[in-house]
């Protein structure tokens, strides 16, 4: 392995919680819920009604626009609802699961038999290529377009985030099988961006260290300083969290969409690793796994960054492998709070006296500790970006929607999810990703 | 507390659309988020933020200007019992007694002046109270003279939010400095007030405090007022009193100047607590003062009686007159200044350099940083315009080469 890439610009959050390597079983859960705002990008056609009986690998869905990407249910059972909100937008789809976890086809083709087409279509119809994303406009990828190159990020460096290599002990060989399945996608190279020190060896494609603070772990970055994706260009993107899925499939046949989910965050009691399927209930992950409390809670699936809030009685959602529980702080009034000298007040300046402490972790709650002004404060951005891109330019281009500013100041390299730390620290406390991922879905309606 | 809270709690619904005094809602809004930190948590986005919001930012700022604001007080006493000839009659407490009265009438018209039209502009666009101005309102009283009338205060005060904050939309959206502003408005529109022997120390009593008689070797010049008028010869720079200064006194400041301009020592602590914070940007403040040394060491390769400013070592230059206030202060404004690194340290350093060069070389200002700091808010848009076009360059290039 190559010298890593060492990142200085950025910032590990102290956020209390993280899950201790040890896994738990979480019994079956009564219910499982596909969710199709998960996947941006796609226009969801449900497939099935309520009473219909499904296996795994069903499809219960599919993108309206390409009918051939399907999305399947996790678990064999019945489809329970399809929930609707205003506008009859499909909230979720939820199946009742039977408990038996049937396969509806258990065979898969040799990998190395297959050209890369064939190995496309097996992913659209099997419900696995919904893992696979695209820069620019981080979308679920276009399968029609063949990639410059794919990245498979196997470090996931937000707050509390699962570990990797601890995820992978055992499973070195879906992780081979992922990548050689990867291999086949595109003419140009499969990157895997590990972090430094890490001991995963794979074949088949390069793979390249990253030392530094979140969010070197992010894919978006580690492109940026492997092989930046400019104008006209597109490369794909999976994290190898999901990659192990889509690896066993072709190693085994069998459609296994288990995975340990880290269960993290101050409000739980022993933070530790959960084994479980996607879509899987929450209180089947959580359990009696809180401490008692009499205040607001936060259920999040997914980092504290880039996760999606839940509702007490939500569910695992697809992309994610790690549930965040941290208390919601909304009836916590503090008294001049802003001219407190705030000893146990987390900020990355030096303006509440914490920095007295370094090295300790801190209780978060979700509030936003201020009102959101117009940008005042400069290079705070800067801080914990890092790439060569100036965030406020691109994010006040963005604003503007000015198209051109956009493209030359970088936009087709960005996530939202690469501005979280951005959002985190601002003084301001607008809501960035928010902003980014309005210009980038105005911006592809613009584009094609 | 609770009582309090609940308080707000049970009046809050008067305040919001359709109440009965829906028209001051910002006004409770404001008093409310002044109260109590606000507890709206995140809807979309990071779930989680940093503890620092605007508010905490100010008071920061607020409290690094506190060493120079204490300090400037003290000094206008000090000079004033100096001018009268009874310093070494009277305490400590009383010289600073003195300053104090001397200085808090401008600070409150300053404030009421300022907030009172942020509040009004708040409530009319129906946004939050924004906490721009808390900053703004001391450093005004503190860069002008003591015997500046409480009136040109007001009237500059109110020019300055109105014109330069207000009509571009409020904090973060001014082009100039609104304190810098106010300062140049005084400085155009009453000149005779703002500069000469007659303003920076106060004679006359404050509020029948130490009155007394001039002494008869008194002069009110301030040092580079005495160098402005300097004719030939060697140039020894003086106290009020007639008794030679050295760059050690320059730096302690206990001389006659704008109320918190004088110590450079205060305003060194005031620089520790912004950099440490990290509130303020140490690229800018650093490149002020090489660019300050910088020019100040070129004009003294060549001393000139015709400019006599280029007699000054590089040293007295930053340590006397507005120098190292406005470069702690006035130039790391986040909102006016350059705000690419790159920018910075081009933006910090002409600050330096053309601050010094007024001084030297316009010998019809006798101080020029402010004046450099407001010419290069001008220019800093421009200074970012080209460093931002550097990082699209280097986009292009890349995508050519690949």
């Amino acid at each position: 392995m190559a010298n890593a890439i060492k990142l200085k610009k950025g910032l590990d959050i102290p956020v209390e919680g993280r899950a201790e390597a040890r896994v738990v079983e979480a019994p079956p859960a009564e219910r499982y819920a596909l969710v199709p705002d998960d996947f941006h990008g796609i226009v969801p056609k449900v497939l099935v009604k309520p009473g219909d009986r499904v296996l795994i690998g069903t499809p219960l869905m599919c993108d309206k626009n390409r009918p051939e990407m399907l999305f399947v249910s996790p678990v064999s059972g019945e489809v329970e609802a399809v929930n609707r909100g205003e506008r009859r937008k499909v909230l979720n789809i939820t199946v009742k699961s039977d408990g038996k976890m049937e396969q509806s086809c258990t065979t898969c083709p040799e990998i190395s038999t297959l050209d890369g087409q064939q190995v496309k279509a097996v992913l659209l119809e099997r419900g696995l290529f919904m893992y696979i994303k695209q820069r620019p406009y981080d979308i679920i990828a276009d399968p029609t377009v063949f990639p410059r190159d794919i990245f498979v990020t196997a470090w996931d460096s937000a707050p509390l985030a699962p570990d990797f290599d601890f995820v992978v002990k055992g499973r070195e060989d879906d992780l081979q099988a992922g990548i050689d399945v990867l291999a086949k996608l595109t003419a140009g190279r499969v990157y895997l961006g590990v972090r430094a020190g890490s001991r995963l060896a794979v074949r088949g494609a390069e793979v390249v260290a990253f030392d530094g603070p979140h969010p070197a772990g992010n894919v978006g970055v580690q492109i940026h300083h492997i092989a930046p994706v400019s104008k006209g260009e597109t490369v794909w993107t999976l994290s190898a969290f999901d990659l192990l899925v889509i690896g066993r499939y072709f190693r085994t046949g069998v459609l296994d969409f288990s995975r340990l989910v880290a269960l993290t965050g101050s409000e739980v009691k022993a933070p530790h690793y959960v084994k479980t399927i996607w879509g899987a209930e929450l209180s089947s992950i959580i359990g009696e796994n809180l401490i008692p409390a009499n205040y607001h809670r936060r259920y999040i699936s997914g980092n504290v960054l880039t996760g999606t809030r839940l509702g007490e009685h939500d569910y695992l959602r697809a992309p994610h492998s790690q549930i965040t529980v941290i208390p919601e702080g909304d009836d916590c009034h503090e008294f001049f709070g802003w001219a407190m000298p705030g000893f146990g007040k987390y900020s990355v300046s030096h303006s509440y006296f914490s920095w007295l402490r370094p090295g300790r972790r801190y209780c978060f709650d979700a509030r936003l500790h201020g009102g959101e002004r117009a940008i005042i404060m400069q290079g705070e951005y800067d801080k914990v970006l890092p790439m060569d891109i100036l965030p406020e330019f691109l994010v006040k281009a963005v604003l503007a929607f000015d198209i051109d500013k956009m493209e030359n100041l970088g936009i087709y390299e960005v996530a939202p999810e690469d501005f979280a730390l951005c959002e985190f620290v601002d003084t301001s406390k607008l809501p960035l990703q928010a902003i980014m991922r309005e210009g980038l879905d105005k911006l592809r309606k613009e584009m094609n | 507390m609770k009582t309090l809270r609940n308080y707000l709690d049970k009046i809050k619904p008067n305040f919001m659309p359709g109440g009965k005094w829906a028209m001051f809602r910002s006004v409770f809004e404001g008093f409310e988020t002044f109260l109590y930190v606000p507890a709206t948590t995140s809807r979309s986005g990071v779930h989680i933020h940093d503890s620092i919001d605007t508010k905490r930012t100010m008071s920061v700022v607020i409290l690094a200007l506190m060493p120079a604001l204490l300090f400037g007080m003290y000094n206008v006493g000090y000079q004033h019992y100096l001018a009268i000839g009874e310093l070494s009659a009277v305490g400590f407490w009383t010289i600073f007694f003195f300053g104090f009265l001397a200085v808090l009438p401008k600070i409150i018209v300053s404030y009421v002046v300022g907030l009172g039209i942020e509040f009004v502009v708040a409530q009319w666009r129906g946004h939050e109270i924004q906490e721009g101005f808390l900053v703004s309102g001391i450093l005004i009283p503190l860069i002008v003279p003591v015997d500046t009338p409480l009136w040109m205060i007001a009237v500059a005060t109110a020019f300055a939010v109105i014109f330069a904050k207000e009509v571009f939309g409020g904090t973060g959206m001014n082009i100039f400095n609104v304190a810098l502003v106010t300062r140049a408005f005084l400085f155009f529109a009453y000149p005779s007030k703002m500069s000469g022997d007659e303003v920076f120390v106060r004679t006359a009593d404050t509020f029948g405090l130490g009155a007394g008689r001039v002494v008869d070797t008194f002069t009110g010049a301030t040092p580079l007022g005495q160098v402005a008028t300097h004719s030939g010869g060697d140039l020894v720079l003086h106290n009020i009193v007639g008794e030679p200064l050295s760059t050690l006194d320059y730096f302690l400041g206990l001389i006659p100047g704008s109320i918190g301009e004088t110590s450079m020592l205060a305003i060194l602590l005031g620089a520790v607590v912004l950099l440490w914070t990290g509130i303020a940007s140490w690229r800018v403040m650093l490149s002020v003062f090489v660019g300050g040394l910088a020019m100040g060491a070129l004009a003294s390769l060549f001393p000139s009686t015709v400019y006599p400013g280029s007699m000054l070592s590089p040293i007295d230059q930053i340590c006397l007159g507005g120098f190292a206030f406005a470069a702690v202060f006035m130039a790391t404004d986040p909102v006016t200044g350059a705000r690419t690194r790159t920018g910075q340290y081009i933006y910090g350093f002409l600050i330096g350099v053309i601050a010094i060069l007024i001084r030297v070389y316009n010998t019809g200002y006798p101080e020029g940083a402010m004046l450099a700091v407001l010419l290069m808010n001008v220019f800093a848009p421009l200074i970012d315009y080209f460093v931002v076009e550097g990082n699209i360059k280097r986009r292009l290039k890349r995508a050519r080469k690949a």
